[in-house]
C-alpha cells in the first residue's frame, strides 16, 4: 500500500506552451535517459464552434514522477518547476494547492504516484 | 585546476549550446572539470531562474561522441566522409598556407566568410576577415532574409531598430518605476516562445500576458498565441504588406492617431511635387541651396520654410507651423511653378489604395477583423507589436517593413514604455560594424570595401548592411565575374543542411572552390564539402561577452573540453597570421578595446557579472528622441538624415527604391503565378520553429530529439484526406525544383491551402558520405525554394511562401 500523498503540481494550462523544458529539467535532475522521465507533454487540438480549435499543452507527470524528493527535502522547487519558461506549474501541499486552484480557470492538480 | 567537488560557477548563453541568441544567466555545475549539471540562474533579470530545454541538455551536449575533438583534414574527395585528424598547430599551418596562396593570386576578395545566425562569433569572423582583407562577409540566407533586411529597413526610417518593451532594460524589470504593461501586443508572424530569437526572450509575451496584455496574432498557422488572441488574423503567406496597409487605413482614415507626434516628430510636413511625386528639397527653390534639405509650408507667413536637416529644425525661422495637409502652388528656382503637397497627403493617398475590402481579397483576412484588431491597437495606450522573420523573408520586405514602422511611430507608441522602444547595443559597445553603427571591428579602409559583392548594385546593402550580397556571390562563384570566388570559410552556418536554398546549387558552389574551411562542433552535411574542419567549443568553454542590447555582460569559460577551441581563439590565431598589423596580443585586449564604451574592462565586467546602462544614457529608454539622447549631434530627433521619423524614406528616394509602403506580390504565389498553380496548388511555408532545436542544430541530442524525432509536415485534415494521405505516413511535398520527404501530421493548425514543412532536417546518426549525405537530400525542404529572387534592395527573398503539391510515398506521382 503506497502512503498516503501529501503534495502534488499545480499547472495553469493556459499558459503551459509546449516548451518542453519540465521534461527535459527532469531528465536532466534525475539521469533518465531519453525515453524515459517523470514528464510528458501533450499537446490538444480541440475544435471550436465556427471552425475555430483551440491549442493546449498539457504536462503530465508520469509513473517516474518522484515529485522530486531530493530537492524538496531541501526546500528546492522541483527541477520541472524552476525551470517551467512559463512559470506555470507550482508544487507545494496538496492542501494549499486546492485552495490556489480556486484562484483561476483552465488548472489541473496533478497528484502523482 | 578539476574540483572533485562540485563547484557552481555563473555564465551566460549564447552559441554554441542551445543555439540561439542568448542572453540567460545559468549556474553551470563542474565536477572533476566536467559539467555535471546546468540551471537557469535566479537572479538573472533576463530569465530569472528560467531554463529552455536546449540550455538544460548541455551535459548530453557538450561531452556528446560524435562531437569533434581535433581538426580533421579531408583525405577522400568532396562529400566522400573520409577524414584524418591532425594537430592544430598543422591545421593552422595549412589554412594559412592555402588562404595565403588564394590572396596572393587572386586577392582577398577572392574568400568568402559564411556566417549564419546572430552570435558573438560573427564579430570574430568578420575580424579574420578583414584581417585577411577580404569584404565579402556572407550571411548565407537568400536575400540574407533573417533580422539585418528588417534592421536596415527599420533603421532607414527611425534611424533605430525597436522591439517590444518587456521591461528589459531594467535590472528591476517588470517592477521599474515607469514602465507600463503594454495593453496589447501584435505578433506578427512569430513564433517567438520556442527558440528566443532575436535576443528577447520568448516567455517575456508570456509574462506580459499574465500581467493584462491581450494579443492580436499575425500568422496563417493557429499558434500558441494565435489559440490565445484576441484577434487571429490567418493572412495568406506573403500578403503581410497589404495587411499593414489595412491597419493603416482604419487607424488614418478613423483618426486614431497621434497628431502631435506626426506633426512634430515625423516628416510629415514636408513637401512633395505633384508632378514628379518627389520631395521638393532646398536646391529646388534657391539655386544654391541643399539638395539634403526640405521644405515646409508655414501656415503663419503663407510661404515654404527650409528644413535645415544639419539643424534638425527650420531654417531662419523663431515660431514656425508647419502645414500638415494641404495643396500650394510653389515657384521653383529655375522659375516653374509647381504644386505641392505634404508627405502627410502623399501618405494618406498610398494607405487609401488599401481599403479593407481589398486587403480581404488579398490577404484573405475578413476585413471585420482587421478593422477591429487595427482599432483595438490604436486604442491601446500603449500598445507594442513585435515582428519576426516572416517580414524578412520576402522580397518586397522594406515596403513591409516601413509600414509596420509607421504604425507603432503614429500610434504614439515608439519609444514609450510598453510600446516599441529603440533597442541599443548596451552601454554602446559594438563589436562588429553592423546597420547605425560602426563597431570597433572593421575594415581597415574604404577602399578594401569596394570589390564587396552587391554593394554598388543595392545602396541599401551597402549602406545599412555591410556583408556581400549571398545571391549575387553564388552566382559569382561560378561566373568568377567580375572576379572569381576560389575559397570560403564557413562558421557558425549550415550552408548545405539549413541556410542554403537550393543546396544542390550550393553543393555544385562548394565543389568549384579551390579551399574551404569549416568550423563546428560536430560533423554536418556541411562540413563534408570542406578540406579543413576545425572542432569549435560551446559557450561553456569559452570567456566572451554580450552587448547585444542589454544588459552588458560576460560569458565566462567554466571547464575546458580536450582538442575543442572557442571560436574566438581559433579566429584570433588566424587573425594575427593573415595580419603583421593586427593590433591586439591577446584576445583579452581585443575585448576590453572593444569594451571602452562601457568605461570597464573585461575582467572589471566579469567581476560583476551584468551591468545595466543608466538612465539617461543612449542605451536606456525613454523618449530618447525628445531628450536628444538618439543623435551623435545631440539634438533632439531621430538618427535619420532628416532628424525626424520618415513616412516618406529620403535615402530610398535618392536610391530609386520605394520610398513609402506598399503591397507587393511575391513571386512565387497562386496569385502571382496561377499557371504554376494548376500544378502546384498548395502553398509552401517553411521554417516553423520546434522548441527542441535551433535551425540545423540538436539533433543528435538525445532528450532533444526524442521531442521532436521526425521531419513533419503540418497537413489540414481536408487537404490529407484530398490526397489519401492519413497521419503518421510519409509523403513527398514537391514542386518544379524537387522534392523532400516529410511525415505527415494531420492537424487544424494550418490552413486547408497551406502545408507547413520545417527547415534544417538532415540526420546524424545516417551515413555521412555521398549519395546520403546524412539523409539530407531526403528532407532538406531547401531544396523547393530557390536561390536569386532577392527585392530590389538586394535583401528579403520568397522563403515562406512557395508552392507544392504532395503525394504519399509509396505509389505516388514521381
Ligand atoms: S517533480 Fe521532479 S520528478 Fe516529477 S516531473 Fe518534475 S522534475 Fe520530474
Ligand atoms: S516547462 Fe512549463 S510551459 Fe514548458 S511545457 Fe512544461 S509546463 Fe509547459
Ligand atoms: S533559448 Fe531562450 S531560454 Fe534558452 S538559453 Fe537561449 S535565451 Fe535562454
Amino acid at each position: 500500500m503506497s502512503k498516503k500523498p501529501q503534495f502534488g503540481l499545480l499547472i495553469d494550462y493556459e499558459y503551459c506552451t509546449g516548451c518542453h523544458t519540465c521534461q527535459v529539467a527532469c531528465a536532466q535532475e534525475n539521469n533518465w535517459p531519453a525515453g524515459m522521465g517523470g514528464i510528458r507533454v501533450q499537446e490538444i487540438v480541440q475544435a471550436l464552434p465556427h471552425d475555430k480549435h483551440y491549442l493546449t499543452y498539457l504536462p503530465f507527470p508520469t509513473e517516474l514522477c518522484i515529485l522530486c524528493r531530493p530537492r524538496t527535502k531541501k526546500g528546492l522547487d522541483p527541477a520541472c518547476v524552476k525551470h517551467c519558461m512559463a512559470g506555470c506549474m507550482t508544487f507545494g501541499p496538496i492542501d494549499e494547492l486546492a485552495e490556489k486552484i480556486k484562484e483561476k480557470p483552465r488548472m489541473v492538480l496533478w497528484v502523482p504516484r | 585546476m578539476p574540483s572533485s567537488e562540485t563547484q557552481i560557477y555563473k555564465t551566460t548563453t549564447w552559441s554554441p549550446g542551445p543555439g540561439c541568441h542568448g542572453g540567460c544567466g545559468v549556474l553551470a555545475h563542474v565536477k572533476d572539470g566536467k559539467l555535471v549539471k546546468i540551471e537557469g540562474d535566479p537572479d538573472h533579470p533576463m530569465n530569472q531562474g528560467r531554463l529552455c530545454a536546449r540550455a538544460l541538455a548541455m551535459t548530453q551536449y557538450i561531452d556528446h561522441p560524435d562531437r569533434l575533438r581535433s581538426p580533421m583534414r579531408r583525405t577522400g574527395s568532396r562529400g566522400e566522409g573520409k577524414w584524418e585528424a591532425i594537430s592544430w598547430e598543422e591545421a593552422f599551418d595549412l589554412i594559412q598556407e592555402k588562404m595565403n596562396k588564394i590572396r596572393e593570386e587572386y586577392g582577398p576578395e577572392s574568400m568568402v566568410f559564411n556566417v549564419g545566425t546572430g552570435r558573438d562569433i560573427y564579430a570574430w569572423i568578420c575580424m579574420l576577415a578583414y584581417a585577411y582583407g577580404s569584404p565579402n562577409v556572407m550571411f548565407g540566407l537568400t536575400g540574407q532574409a533573417c533580422y539585418g533586411p528588417r534592421l536596415a529597413a527599420a533603421i532607414t526610417v527611425q534611424g533605430d531598430f525597436a522591439v517590444f518593451d518587456a521591461a528589459q532594460w531594467f535590472e528591476d524589470r517588470y517592477d521599474h518605476p515607469g514602465y507600463k504593461v503594454p495593453e496589447t501586443m501584435i505578433i506578427w508572424g512569430y513564433n517567438i516562445h520556442a527558440t528566443c530569437p532575436d535576443n528577447l526572450f520568448g516567455h517575456w509575451i508570456i509574462d506580459l500576458m499574465k500581467k493584462g496584455t491581450k494579443i492580436i496574432c499575425i500568422d496563417p498557422r493557429l499558434s500558441w498565441f494565435g489559440s490565445r488572441a484576441k484577434h487571429h488574423l490567418r493572412l495568406r503567406p506573403g500578403t503581410d504588406s497589404a495587411l499593414v496597409m489595412g491597419f493603416l487605413h482604419v487607424v488614418i482614415n478613423q483618426g486614431l492617431y497621434d497628431d502631435a507626434f506626426v506633426k512634430k516628430w515625423s516628416n510629415a510636413v514636408h513637401l512633395i511635387r505633384k508632378d514628379t511625386g518627389k520631395l521638393v528639397r532646398e536646391c529646388d527653390l534657391v539655386s544654391d541651396g541643399s539638395e539634403k534639405n526640405f521644405a515646409a509650408w508655414d501656415t503663419r507667413d503663407s510661404k515654404p520654410v527650409i528644413w535645415d536637416t544639419t539643424q534638425v529644425g527650420f531654417k531662419d525661422a523663431t515660431a514656425v507651423d508647419p502645414a500638415v495637409s494641404g495643396e500650394w502652388e510653389i515657384k521653383m528656382a529655375n522659375g516653374q511653378t509647381v504644386v505641392c503637397h505634404t508627405v502627410w497627403d502623399a501618405f494618406c493617398d498610398r494607405v487609401n489604395e488599401y481599403p479593407l475590402d481589398k486587403v480581404e481579397t488579398i490577404t484573405g483576412v475578413p476585413a471585420k477583423d482587421i478593422h477591429d484588431a487595427a482599432v483595438m491597437y490604436a486604442k491601446s495606450k500603449p500598445g507594442a507589436i513585435h515582428w519576426g522573420v516572416a517580414v524578412d523573408m520576402t522580397p518586397a520586405l522594406t515596403p513591409l517593413v516601413t509600414g509596420i514602422s509607421a504604425l507603432w511611430a503614429i500610434t504614439g507608441n515608439l519609444d514609450v514604455p510598453g510600446g516599441n522602444v529603440f533597442a541599443r547595443f548596451a552601454f554602446d559597445v559594438v563589436p562588429y560594424a553592423l546597420p547605425g553603427t560602426k563597431g570597433a571591428i572593421r575594415l581597415k579602409t574604404e577602399e578594401q570595401d569596394k570589390p564587396r559583392i552587391g554593394a554598388d548594385r543595392y545602396m541599401p546593402l551597402n549602406k545599412f548592411y555591410w556583408r556581400c550580397q549571398t545571391d549575387m556571390t553564388l552566382d559569382q562563384i561560378f561566373t568568377e565575374d567580375p572576379y572569381p570566388i576560389k575559397g570560403m570559410w564557413i562558421q557558425t552556418a549550415g550552408i548545405m543542411q539549413g541556410l542554403g536554398m537550393d543546396p544542390k546549387k550550393w553543393r555544385a558552389a562548394l565543389e568549384k572552390l579551390d579551399f574551404i574551411v569549416a568550423v563546428d562542433l560536430f560533423h554536418t552535411p556541411t562540413t563534408q564539402y570542406a578540406d579543413v574542419v576545425l572542432p569549435a567549443g560551446t559557450f561553456l568553454e569559452k570567456d566572451s561577452f554580450r552587448s547585444w542590447w542589454v544588459p552588458l555582460q560576460t560569458i565566462n569559460k567554466v571547464v575546458e573540453v580536450e582538442g575543442c577551441r572557442p571560436d574566438v581563439a581559433i579566429n584570433f590565431e588566424l587573425a594575427k597570421r593573415f595580419d603583421p598589423e593586427f593590433k591586439f596580443d591577446t584576445i583579452q585586449d581585443l575585448y576590453d578595446d572593444i569594451l571602452k564604451p562601457s568605461g570597464m574592462t573585461f575582467k572589471e565586467l566579469q567581476a560583476k557579472g551584468w551591468a545595466y546602462p543608466p538612465e539617461g544614457s543612449s542605451s536606456c529608454p525613454y523618449l530618447r528622441h525628445e531628450k536628444g539622447l538618439l543623435r551623435p549631434d545631440k539634438k533632439p530627433g531621430f538618427r535619420t538624415q532628416t532628424g525626424l521619423f520618415e513616412l516618406y524614406a529620403t535615402l530610398r528616394e535618392e536610391w530609386d527604391l520605394e520610398p513609402m509602403p506598399r503591397h507587393e506580390e511575391p513571386p512565387f504565389t497562386p496569385v502571382s503565378r496561377p499557371d504554376l498553380a494548376k500544378d502546384y496548388p498548395l502553398i509552401l511555408s517553411t521554417g516553423r520553429r520546434s522548441p527542441a532545436f535551433f535551425h540545423t542544430e540538436h539533433r543528435q541530442i538525445p532528450w532533444l530529439r526524442e521531442i521532436d524525432p521526425d521531419p513533419v509536415v503540418e497537413i489540414h485534415p481536408i487537404t490529407a484526406a484530398e490526397n489519401h494521405i492519413s497521419h503518421g505516413e510519409w509523403m513527398w511535398i514537391e514542386n518544379w525544383m524537387g522534392r523532400a520527404r516529410y511525415k505527415a501530421k494531420v492537424t487544424p493548425v494550418v490552413p486547408e491551402w497551406m502545408i507547413m514543412a520545417p527547415h534544417g532536417w538532415w540526420f546524424p546518426e545516417k551515413k555521412a558520405a555521398e549519395p546520403d549525405l546524412y539523409g539530407m537530400w531526403d528532407a532538406n525542404i531547401n531544396q523547393l525554394i530557390p536561390m536569386g529572387h532577392q527585392g530590389k534592395d538586394g535583401q528579403g527573398a520568397p522563403i515562406k511562401h512557395s508552392m507544392c503539391r504532395i503525394y504519399k510515398c509509396e505509389g505516388g506521382r514521381s
